[in-house]
Parts: structure tokens; sequence; C-alpha cells
């Protein structure tokens, strides 16, 4: 997997400097669309202002041509030695149970993970009580699964 | 920012102009972009949340390889997003905004947020970002679905009279 240490142990130094740069950069943008703004990604779910397809149209070109033209190269990627290539997501009824899980918690709520992140460090300190909500449904569905996986494992039902 | 006069249609769509949001959308593809082009991994900002509760927990579902062997460069990923945030909100003036929007709908909202991204196996960057970029049909199927729910959801809250 990537982001993991190299065959020789070591990450290169210039590894975490480019996680934080791109994370700077993100959080910029998310701040700069006002994505930040539980407000404003409402008022598209009002469908009156429609300005949130713009700014998830426009990083999904950047983000896509970036990974169509780097993963023709064939190429390794210089900090991790990683080769490009395109995620894989396996496609089963979890997508659609959890995208609708979430579909109701973004439109009750009007934020998302890496909004509410940016949205922290414009200084909206509100914005904690959807952070810290985040966390508990993740520690929810873990416990659930985690405990599932153990009762599946006992029993020596087929997985 | 400095929009043209919204004129028309676009005016009606775009009340408040399509410059930042275009702009923003530049950045955070851009973000995206950066992380790839130097380690090949598409970043998501969801899986934080599990990853950094294997910190703390011992639950099976957290301690995969996946997520110990990540969590360390997702910490500096998810403080990077508050860094920009930061930095944005220095640069525009709008350090300290707080929002309306009540609690009980962020807590609420947030803990369904957390649940339904990590059985979806992502949310709006990793899934409505890389993956629809990628043309991924798991993440087109997976964004059709939230931003569906989410619109219906919301027209629902707001019917029942809740403001903001």
């Amino acid at each position: 997997m990537a982001g993991e240490t190299r065959a020789d142990g070591g990450r290169h130094p210039l590894f975490v400097p480019a996680i934080l740069l791109g994370g700077v950069v993100f959080g910029f943008g998310l701040g700069l669309s006002q994505m930040y703004r539980p407000e404003v990604v409402l008022r598209f779910f009002q469908l009156t202002d429609m300005g949130l397809l713009l700014v998830m149209g426009g990083a999904s070109v950047v983000a896509g041509t970036a990974f169509a033209v780097l993963s023709r190269t064939g190429r390794a990627a210089p900090l991790t030695g990683t080769q490009f290539g395109k995620r894989v997501k396996s496609m089963d009824r979890n997508v659609v149970l959890g995208g609708g899980i979430f579909g109701v918690g973004w439109g009750i709520s009007g934020i998302c993970p890496g909004a509410a992140y940016a949205s922290l460090g414009v200084g909206n300190v509100t914005i904690l009580y959807a952070l810290v909500g985040m966390f508990v449904g993740a520690y929810l569905q873990g416990y659930v699964r985690s405990t599932a996986d153990s009762a599946a494992a006992t029993t020596e039902e087929p997985a | 920012m400095f929009d043209p006069v919204p004129l028309g249609l676009a005016g009606e769509l775009f009340p408040n102009g399509v410059s930042r949001y275009a702009i923003g959308g530049l950045f955070v593809g851009l973000g995206v972009t950066v992380i790839y082009l130097g380690t090949g991994i598409s970043a998501g900002a969801s899986t934080f949340l599990e990853s950094t509760l294997s910190y703390v927990s011992k639950q099976s579902r957290f301690q995969q390889f996946r997520f110990t062997s990540t969590r360390d460069w997702r910490v500096v990923f998810t403080l990077g997003i508050v860094l920009g945030g930061a930095l944005y909100g220095l640069a525009f003036g709008e350090f300290g905004w707080t929002t309306e929007v009540q609690w009980w709908r962020l807590l609420f909202g947030g803990v369904l947020v957390g649940v339904g991204t990590r059985v979806g196996k992502g949310c709006t960057s990793g899934h409505g970002v890389c993956g629809v970029g990628s043309l991924s049909e798991t993440s087109l199927l997976n964004v059709a679905t939230f931003v569906g729910i989410a619109i219906g959801t919301a027209q629902v809250v707001a019917a029942l009279g809740v403001t903001p």
C-alpha cells in the first residue's frame, strides 16, 4: 500500500512535507470555495446556489487529469516508489448504504470531513460539534463491525 | 471576489458568482495533485477518522494495517488542511467566523457522516474528487447517492421549519 515505509526501511525526507503542502493547498481551497461554511453547502441543497457543483467539478477535473496523465507514464512516484495507477475501491452494497447514511448526515449538518477540518482552521470552533460527531460515528461503525467480525470468527460462519 | 455582474440564468443559479467556487475547486484539486504527484497516494479526508482512532482503540476494525501504517501521515494531511483553512481566513479577513447552524444539527449530522463515510469507503474528497476524477463507477454511484439523499434530507429539514 502506498504511504508506508520504503523497501529500504525509511521514508523519503520530502514525504511528510509533500503531504503537508498538499493538505495546506487543499484546505486553502476549501476556504476560498466557501465550503467551510455549512450555510453555503445547505444553500446548494436548497438548490438556491449551485456553487458546490463547481467546486467538486473543478477539483475532480484537476485531480482526474493528474491521475490520468501520471498513470499513463508508467512511472513511479518519486517519494514512495509507488507505481502511478488508478485507485480501486470495490463495489458492494456498502457503497450505497454508506453513501445514503452520509447523505442524511450531510443534509442535516451541511458539513463533510475535509471541510470540517478547514472550517476549524478558519477559527469556526462551533464546528467541533460536527468533528466530535464524526469521530463518534466512525467509532460506532468500527465497534459494530469489529464485534461482528469476531462473532463470525468464533462461530466459523463463512465471511 | 471579482465576479462580473451576474446576469440571467447564471445569476439565478449562482447568486454569489462563480469565481470563488471555481478557483477554490481548482485549489482543492491541486492539493490532491501535489500529494499524488509526490507519493502516488490519492488521499481522502475521512479515513483520518478511523486511522486516528487506531491510536486509542484496540478494536480490530481500527487495528488493520491499512490504518496503522498510514495514520501518521494522515494526521499531517489533516493538520495541513486546518493550516490551509487558517491561512485562508487570515488572508481574506474571515478568520474567526463561526457558523450559525444549530449545534445539534452539527453533532447529530456529524455522527451520521462518520458512520456513512466509513461504511461507504470514502467522502466528498475520496469519492467526490479523486473517485469522480478517475471516473470510478464505485465512486460515481456513491456520490450520486449521497448528493441526492443530502438534497432530499436538507429539503425535509427546511420544510420542518428548522433554520439555520
